[in-house]
């Protein structure tokens, strides 16, 4: 299977009266933007607004961060099963608008979006204060359940974001990246002495609008399944997810998963990179039990020597990922997971729901609880209210002055358990 | 400007004896002393050692209080930035008055203050969490490395600039996790750590798996009839404006709220404020994650004898494991005291 990522930079974006990229600066028609979103009739309004790196802007409450792309070469569209038909990803081309993103807003759990600033502190700690962001910020109809507006806006966020690269198709690309790799048989056959690594991707499926989605498909209701490093990166998943800001991983993550990423770079040099097994977080014991047991045995039958497993929030899914590792080194398969911590606002507390000794290789990507201090922001895109309800914030988190201090919870996307970022605890 | 340093040795590094001299008296002598004179060397420009206290590891460990009074008066009087002490090593008596006058100096004058410490001595166990401690070797061969690091890590401290991981500047870990940026991102990381793992070479963990304490169950209630039942909840159930601001998530606090009166909990009464799950139908019935309602049934039906008049509730997500044990303690100690035969615990 081959992948090629036509990466076109973006470095700046503007208003303008078509959409396109010019010398990098991505120009968005705003009126053709907003009617690409035309037929919704579960908004009551659609505001479209840009925010820059560097300007003092801060978005709250984000729901999704979805990266610009289409499919120029094998198949249409992009996000099988939403936008493009449900057929294979990761083959042929991509368009992929780098260095911008599509974010959407809306309170649609009181407490379970987090913000993103544009500058200042809270711009180290998360990568959407690197993007062009176009920011898509909608009210509902009046009435509207929080599942429809969920809904409504998850498809909005992709529909925009595949509408900014389809109108800059014939962008030429910077930069394009190739990943290439055949089936697992070719693959064994060509590095017979490499050690086969296998990636067991755990994903929120919990419902109650902590969803995730495989090809289109809710996947609470999916086993554990083997897929091509290439899909994951080519939009078989896509987030549904109102949690926790700090470790939920968004769309943009999925598309850029970084464990795929590092993964594929060795293949063939330092290790055989087998696929990705995205599983399931389920709410019951008996479904984590059954999750972890299948997710080990097609380890087990694929022959891995080794297991890399990334949790994704933080709370009973420190069960599922002990489970996971568990069960893999159970059948003499050396595991490494990436997690977070909640070591609470001291750092002094034990930082797992859930511990098992098989977790002996730990990567942590830091103490959600962990307390920052953010300026005030010039502009508030979004609901600035919405702060004293996200996790990680409480009613006395926004100052007077627009300042504000939570806990890094709050920032979508800095604590990521992908291994997005550079984060992580230490000992002092 | 030249940071001012106060050291703190012992009788023993100032010269004026071993045991015999265990119960000299506090004094203090300006500029360095004993081990101060390298740990002046190695300050070089950047630090000046104003003064040196003196006091004998008998004095400070009997006489403690006044010891220590008297010793803060003389480091005071120097009007230090910085108050080192020791190394101590693996000196017992002297490792605790290192870490006292630290702990004291560091609440008392506001000054950074900074050991060394083999990590054995009980000082490391009593001072951890109220000073800086450099790890030391366990006798005065070491006595170079600590001084090294005394001056290294007291620089840093008396400037402001923040310390990094316990393991890179040779401290003694209190026990906290801080977030740090490393050179690499996690999953380059956990790569990195699996092909090590898997080769058999070794390999640093991030996080050391905790142990759990594990609490062992009541005995079963011999007679639910008679039994008197609590409800208690994580599930953020609370009564309507969350009165107590207990946290929608990472709670610090539980809220006890009197039930006496309700056969039912109502949206006009109770609400969900917990930030970790969709909390539409919990809003419309409240009772599906705190079933007031169905125990109110149970106690007419004469299953249980008696629903107790209160309950105690939190959010459960986020929640550090230090509190939630507090928690736990505290509510079970008051649930024993009222005479509770037994608990239901609902979540979500």
């Amino acid at each position: 299977m081959r992948l090629e990522l036509h990466e076109v930079h973006v470095s700046d974006i503007q208003w303008g009266e078509r959409t396109e990229v010019v010398d990098h600066v991505l120009r968005v028609n705003r009126e053709e933007a907003a009617a690409a979103l035309a037929g919704e009739d579960r908004f009551a309004s659609v505001r479209l607004d840009l925010a820059r790196p560097g300007e003092s802007v801060r978005i709250i409450p984000v729901k999704d961060v979805v990266e610009p792309r289409v499919k120029l070469k094998g198949g249409r569209g992009y996000f099988p099963g939403f936008f493009a038909p449900p057929e294979t990803a990761g083959e042929g081309v991509t368009l992929v608008l780098k260095g911008a993103a599509v974010v959407t807003c809306g309170p649609i759990v009181a407490f379970q979006e987090g913000f993103i600033d544009m500058s200042g502190t809270g711009a180290d700690y998360t990568p959407f204060s690197k993007t062009n962001n176009l920011v898509l910020t909608v009210e509902p109809v009046e009435g509207l359940g929080k599942h429809a507006y969920e809904e409504a806006l998850r498809l909005a966020g992709l529909k925009l974001a595949l509408y900014l690269a389809e109108a800059c198709r014939e962008a030429k690309p910077d930069e394009i990246r190739v990943f290439e790799k055949g089936s697992i048989t070719e693959e064994n056959e060509k590095y017979p002495n490499l050690p086969r690594i296998l990636y067991i991707c755990m994903a929120i499926t919990q419902g109650l609008l902590h969803d995730t989605f495989l090809y289109s498909a809710d996947m609470k209701t999916v086993l554990p399944t083997l897929l091509h490093p290439n899909e994951v990166l080519d939009g078989a998943l896509v987030s549904g997810n109102c949690v926790s800001a700090c470790d939920k991983n968004t769309t943009y993550h999925h598309v850029n998963n970084p464990v795929v990423e590092a993964l594929y770079r060795r293949h063939g040099k330092d290790l055989n990179f087998l696929g990705v097994v995205p599983t399931v977080e389920d709410v019951r014991l008996a479904g984590k039990e059954r999750a972890s047991s299948m997710n080990a045995a097609l380890a087990k039958n694929l022959g891995a020597h080794g297991v890399i497993v990334t949790e994704e929030g933080y709370g009973n899914p420190d069960t599922d990922l002990c489970l996971n590792a568990k069960k893999c080194e159970n059948f003499g398969i050396r595991t490494v997971v990436i997690s977070d911590e909640a070591a609470g606002t001291d750092g002094a507390s034990q930082s797992l729901a859930d511990a098992t000794p098989e977790m002996s290789a730990f990567v942590s990507s830091g103490n959600v609880n962990e307390m920052i201090e953010v300026p005030p922001m010039k502009t508030v895109l979004g609901h600035p209210e919405a702060i004293a309800n996200l996790s990680g914030g409480a009613a006395e988190s926004l100052r007077p002055d627009g300042s504000m201090f939570v806990e890094l919870q709050a920032v979508i996307g800095s604590t990521c358990e992908l291994g997005f970022s550079r984060i992580g605890c230490e000992w002092i | 400007m030249t940071i001012r340093v106060v050291h703190y040795i012992n009788q023993f590094y100032a010269g004026l004896g071993g045991e015999e001299a265990a119960n000299a008296l506090p004094e203090s002598r300006k500029g360095a002393v004993g081990p101060g004179v390298q740990l002046q060397t190695l300050f070089g420009e950047k630090a000046e050692i104003v003064g040196t206290v003196i006091c004998g590891d008998g004095t400070y460990g009997e006489r403690t209080e006044e010891a220590r009074a008297d010793c803060i008066r003389l480091i005071e009087a120097f009007q230090p930035d910085l108050l080192v002490a020791g190394p101590a090593f693996n000196a017992g008596r002297y490792g605790f008055a290192c870490g006292d006058i630290c702990s004291a100096a560091g609440k008392m004058l506001g000054i950074p203050t900074v050991t060394a410490l083999y990590p054995e001595n009980p000082g490391v166990e009593l001072f951890a969490k109220n000073t800086v401690i450099v790890q030391a070797a366990d006798s005065a061969r070491g006595m170079k490395a600590a001084l090294e690091g005394l001056a290294r890590v007291g620089l840093k401290l008396a400037s402001g600039e923040p310390l990094g991981p316990a393991r890179l500047e040779g401290t003694i870990s209190r026990g906290i996790r801080k977030n740090f940026f490393f050179e690499k991102n996690g999953a380059e990381r956990a790569v990195e750590m699996l092909l090590d793992k898997i080769a058999g070479r070794p390999f640093r963990t991030e996080y050391e798996m905790p142990v759990f304490k594990r609490i062992p169950p009541a005995p079963p209630i011999k007679d639910l009839k008679t039994a008197t039942i609590a409800l208690v909840c994580s599930g953020g159930i609370v009564p309507k404006g969350n009165p107590d601001h207990i946290r929608v998530s990472s709670a610090e606090t539980y809220g006890r709220y009197n039930i006496s009166e309700l056969n039912d909990l109502t949206p006009e009464t109770y609400e969900s404020i917990h930030g970790g799950y969709d909390r539409v139908w919990a809003n419309q019935d409240p009772d599906v994650v705190l079933p007031v309602d169905v125990m109110r049934e149970l106690e007419r039906e004469g299953v249980i004898g008696k629903l107790y008049d209160w309950i105690y509730t939190t959010t459960g997500t986020g929640t550090a494991v230090a509190h939630a044990e507090r928690f736990g303690r505290e509510i079970g100690a008051q649930l024993k005291e009222a005479g509770v035969d037994g608990v239901i615990l609902t979540s979500t």
